[in-house]
């Protein structure tokens, strides 16, 4: 399965062409990717928050943002800009250096994990071994930053707030852990390239999704949980704790937040679509229409093609769970502290254990299907 | 002296004083608070470390068990206890503190002491397993390992079941710390919704 464009070997070829060492060329590869997918990042949370400001505008009736450029795909940069000048304001009776870690430490760890995401065959930054389950612990360490910045603002509704979202992110944590289990197992691999690979076989028919069905609607909604998004933005309910461990926070710090939680919805819609929905793969397989077409696999021009539609693949998906999670946002209740608990606990977490156990059984059944 | 090579060392040597210096923080800090948090930064230096090892299974568990679970709940229980009361100063503090700083360095000359006389067997980069350390922990776990495996498992449900008899006080006609009987009466009306009977 070694084809595919190789990015990173033909820049460190063109640069060697210039007398440089092959270390010195690596050297100036490795920011490159980082960059991109950095870029990558703010510019798909500008395109969420305009979807956000859109789409929750006409489930309300409204028109929503119009005249910062053309239907308003402008009003997002708007919003980051107002945030920048903004004045940076450290309570007094606050505690100075947490209050200043917790926001860095809510986003560092959601970039990082963008380290895995996989748009084709040799388009991620690094394809290491562990993948997926890099995300999972990654994700662990998001709690320490929402109780820091939730005890360090001094404030009662701040610490409520820092308390539920890491109880909230503990406990449906387990469920999309075992869920993501299903799948290696399946897969036999952490790595993601090993899983789109694995759904690659007769494209839309082998995607996950229909052997995992079960596996899906309880990822996705932990992975909605993880994100606090409603119905499960309990951490931020505004009608009882003004903002949750948000409420001290302006400007920048408050945009990190901000800029956090956005990531991390991307980052979490582009793991759905890669674990369940055939990450870059396309509905018919390109291989097969290649054939159709009577093109050579290995051709150059062919191969850009499939790139670009791997990537246009990913995205696509990606931004179609992003407009569901919108969509529920706007047309959803808040769930009660108890009652999120319970469906954590009670409902999520025994659901995805049958799964598990019922994918190991099919595994030993039918290894044909469920990968052997 | 290549590059990756400087990298590591220069990552190597940053990581041990973070360590170090975080360690002795947890230890020496009077804010309990801070103690939580730094000891989470010295857990996460411990995978970075793993991570120089070429052991990422290992750094990523590292990171999810011990700075997503253990560091998690430490710093909830801290946050969770609401006593406002101030301790009270400890008579011979002095005697105490030179017992365990001796009792701790008897340790630490036991520990170098391990160090200097075993023979290391040191993997080169050719035959270090790297990536394929994640199947080998498997197969480990799963053959001459599973009972201590099994055991682990064990001991996780006694703590556990522990844990929800304690939590759930009405199982017990004593309080705890107190010794005074339960008033059962103010656990139902805990566990009843407020806003029922309030059309």
């Amino acid at each position: 399965m070694e084809y595919g464009l190789d990015l990173e070997y033909s820049f460190n070829e063109f640069l060697k062409g210039f007398g440089l060492s092959s270390e010195i060329a690596h050297i100036i590869w490795l920011p490159l990717p980082m960059l991109l997918v950095l870029v990558a990042a703010v510019v798909g949370v500008l395109v969420t928050v305009w979807l956000e400001r859109k789409i929750s505008a006409a489930a309300q009736q409204r028109i929503g943002p119009e005249y910062a450029g053309a239907l308003g795909v402008l009003q997002p940069i708007a919003d980051g800009l107002k945030l920048l000048v903004k004045e940076d304001i450290i309570p007094a009776k606050a505690d100075g250096i947490l209050f200043t870690a917790g926001p860095i430490l809510v986003l560092v760890p959601v970039i990082l994990s963008w380290l895995i995401v996989p748009f084709g065959q040799n388009l991620l930054i690094s394809n290491v071994g562990i993948g997926i389950f890099l995300w999972i612990a990654l994700s662990s360490i998001q709690p320490i930053g929402l109780l820091m910045s939730g005890y360090a603002s001094n404030n009662k509704y701040s610490l409520l707030g820092g308390l539920r979202a890491a109880a909230q992110s503990i406990s449906y944590e387990i469920p999309l852990a075992l869920s993501v289990l299903a799948i290696v197992l399946m897969t036999n691999s952490l790595s993601t390239i090993d899983i789109v690979n694995q759904q690659s076989g007769a494209g839309i028919l082998s995607w996950n999704i229909w052997r995992q069905p079960v596996g899906f609607i309880v990822f996705w909604i932990c992975a909605l949980a993880e994100c606090e998004r409603l119905p499960f933005d309990l951490p931020e309910a505004e009608e009882e704790l003004v903002a949750g461990y948000q409420t001290e926070y302006a400007g920048m710090k408050f945009a990190l937040f901000y800029l956090g939680s956005y990531i991390n919805l991307i980052l979490s819609a582009l793991l759905v679509s890669i674990l369940y929905l055939g990450g870059w793969g396309f509905p018919v397989p390109v291989e097969l229409i290649a054939k159709f077409l009577n093109l050579p696999i290995n051709a150059p021009f062919l191969q850009v093609f499939t790139a670009s539609i791997g990537i246009v693949m990913t995205v696509l998906k990606a931004y179609l769970l992003v407009f569901i999670a919108i969509l529920l946002r706007w047309t959803t209740p808040r769930v009660r502290i108890d009652q999120l608990l319970d469906l954590g606990w009670k409902f999520l977490l025994p659901i995805s254990l049958a799964n598990l156990l019922i994918t190991a059984g099919l595994k030993l059944a039918f290894p044909q299907f469920f990968g052997g | 002296m290549s590059i990756a090579i400087t990298t590591q060392i220069i990552c190597f040597i940053i990581l041990s004083l973070v360590i170090l210096i975080g360690a002795l923080g947890v230890v020496l800090l009077e804010s309990i608070v801070y103690s939580a948090f730094l000891l989470g930064g010295v857990f996460m230096s411990v995978a970075g470390l793993y991570l120089l090892l070429n052991a990422s299974f290992v750094a990523a568990a590292q990171v999810l068990v011990y700075v997503g679970a253990v560091n998690v709940l430490i710093i909830f229980a801290i946050m969770l206890v609401n006593k406002k009361e101030d301790l009270k100063p400890i008579s011979d503090i002095k005697s105490r503190r030179i017992i365990s700083t001796s009792i701790c360095l008897t340790l630490l000359s036991l520990l170098i002491r391990v160090d200097l006389t075993n023979v290391w067997p040191l993997s080169s980069p050719q035959n270090s397993i790297g990536e394929e350390s994640t199947i080998r922990i498997g197969e480990h776990l799963f053959s001459d390992y599973l009972l201590p495996f099994e055991v682990a498992s064990v001991l996780l449900l006694m703590a556990m079941i522990g844990a929800i008899v304690l939590a759930r006080r009405d199982v017990m006609s004593k309080d705890i710390s107190t010794g005074l009987p339960v008033d059962q009466e103010l656990i139902e009306k805990s566990s009843e919704p407020l806003l029922t009977n309030k059309n």
